[in-house]
């Protein structure tokens, strides 16, 4: 299956959760917020939610801005 | 010596923008130089990570309020969208201050008035605290308040400009108008110089006048010595408010003699 994350293309073999695909890309959970398919899902809600084919990830967090 | 924004108080009037720093190093000196106790983050794309690198969350002190901006968005729905992103990212108490940004053009980077108005209305339904960034218009702003802003950011000249107060008489004009809003509807609400400072004078003539705060960012993050400016502009916002509680002379035309004509006891110009 392909997902989209910030923009890529990302193949994966299975279905994951949101929050273990951000693990193993390094992220830090704590300092990031995501949108799935243009919805937002709460941090709580990461390990139960699980990546389906097309699905589109937006994962953003704060950068240096005025 | 506070500035009140929602049920927030500030002790500094210098809010301080985390962009545009050589270094992350340069970023945390200023912060501290500064004494600020609000800081402006932008929302975006998470890059991918290396281990142990730095980042900006690492130099923002836990006490410090975060002001996430919605810049880059051009549309209502696109600002929404941040602030939410943004509440989401630190949490409902953290997270509940946002600078309402809606461009209207990328070459001024002046706001979209209309959009600035309703983006602001739905975010105060959502219940935060809203800080639009908005033109020095006397309406948009008496407008921004009508739909339950909590405080009022007018442009002194284009983000970045550094051409300070780029007309005086109209941030006057703003000023007393939005005062006299505020009375008539029994507010108080704080008016904070957003954009276009370029040195510490600009700050002082700002406060002096009668503003709350100032919001900078690339006056001092793009100073050649960055954290010395953040101290200047820091002593400036101070100076100059402390200036406009002091209440200015009145502006003369010709001289007015500070030591006393009686009692001198040499000649008077000869005519």
């Amino acid at each position: 299956m392909q997902i989209f994350i910030n923009g890529e293309k990302l193949g994966l073999e299975n279905s994951i959760s949101v929050e273990k695909l951000l693990l193993s890309r390094e992220h830090d959970i704590a300092q990031v917020a995501v949108e799935l398919n243009g919805k937002i899902i709460r941090r709580a809600s990461l390990s139960e939610t699980l990546l389906n084919d097309g699905d589109v990830l937006e994962v953003v967090t704060l950068v240096g801005g005025g | 010596m506070t500035l009140q924004i929602g049920n927030t108080v500030l002790r500094n009037r210098l809010i301080i923008g985390s962009g545009k720093y050589k270094s992350l190093d340069d970023a945390s000196k200023c912060i501290e130089e500064s004494q600020a106790e609000m800081i402006t983050v932008a929302i975006r794309r998470t890059p991918q990570s290396k281990a142990g690198e730095k980042t900006l969350w690492d130099i923002i002190p836990q006490d410090m309020h975060i002001l996430p901006n919605t810049a880059g968005c051009y549309t209502v729905d696109d600002c929404i969208r941040t602030a939410m992103l943004a509440r989401e990212l630190l949490g409902d108490q953290r997270g509940r201050f946002i600078k309402v940004e809606v461009i209207g053009d990328e070459k001024t980077l002046y706001p979209d008035v209309q959009g600035t108005i309703d983006a602001t209305a739905a975010l105060v339904k959502e219940g935060f605290i809203c800080m639009p960034y908005i033109s020095n218009d006397p309406i948009a702003c008496m407008r921004l308040i009508d739909v339950g802003a909590h405080a009022v950011m007018p442009l002194a000249s284009p983000i970045g400009s550094g051409l300070g107060i780029a007309n005086p008489y109209q941030m006057q004009t703003v000023i007393e108008v939005i005062r006299e809003h505020c009375i008539k509807q029994s507010r108080e609400l704080p008016i904070i110089i957003d954009a276009g400072v370029g040195v510490a004078s600009d700050a002082s003539i700002a406060m002096e006048m009668g503003v709350d705060g100032v919001l900078v960012n690339t006056a001092i993050a793009c100073a050649h010595d960055a954290p010395r400016m953040a101290r200047a502009i820091r002593l400036a916002t101070e100076g100059g408010r402390e200036a406009y509680l002091a209440g200015r002379i009145d502006k003369k035309l010709y001289a007015s003699a500070s030591s006393p004509v009686q009692g001198r006891f040499t000649s008077s110009p000869t005519q």
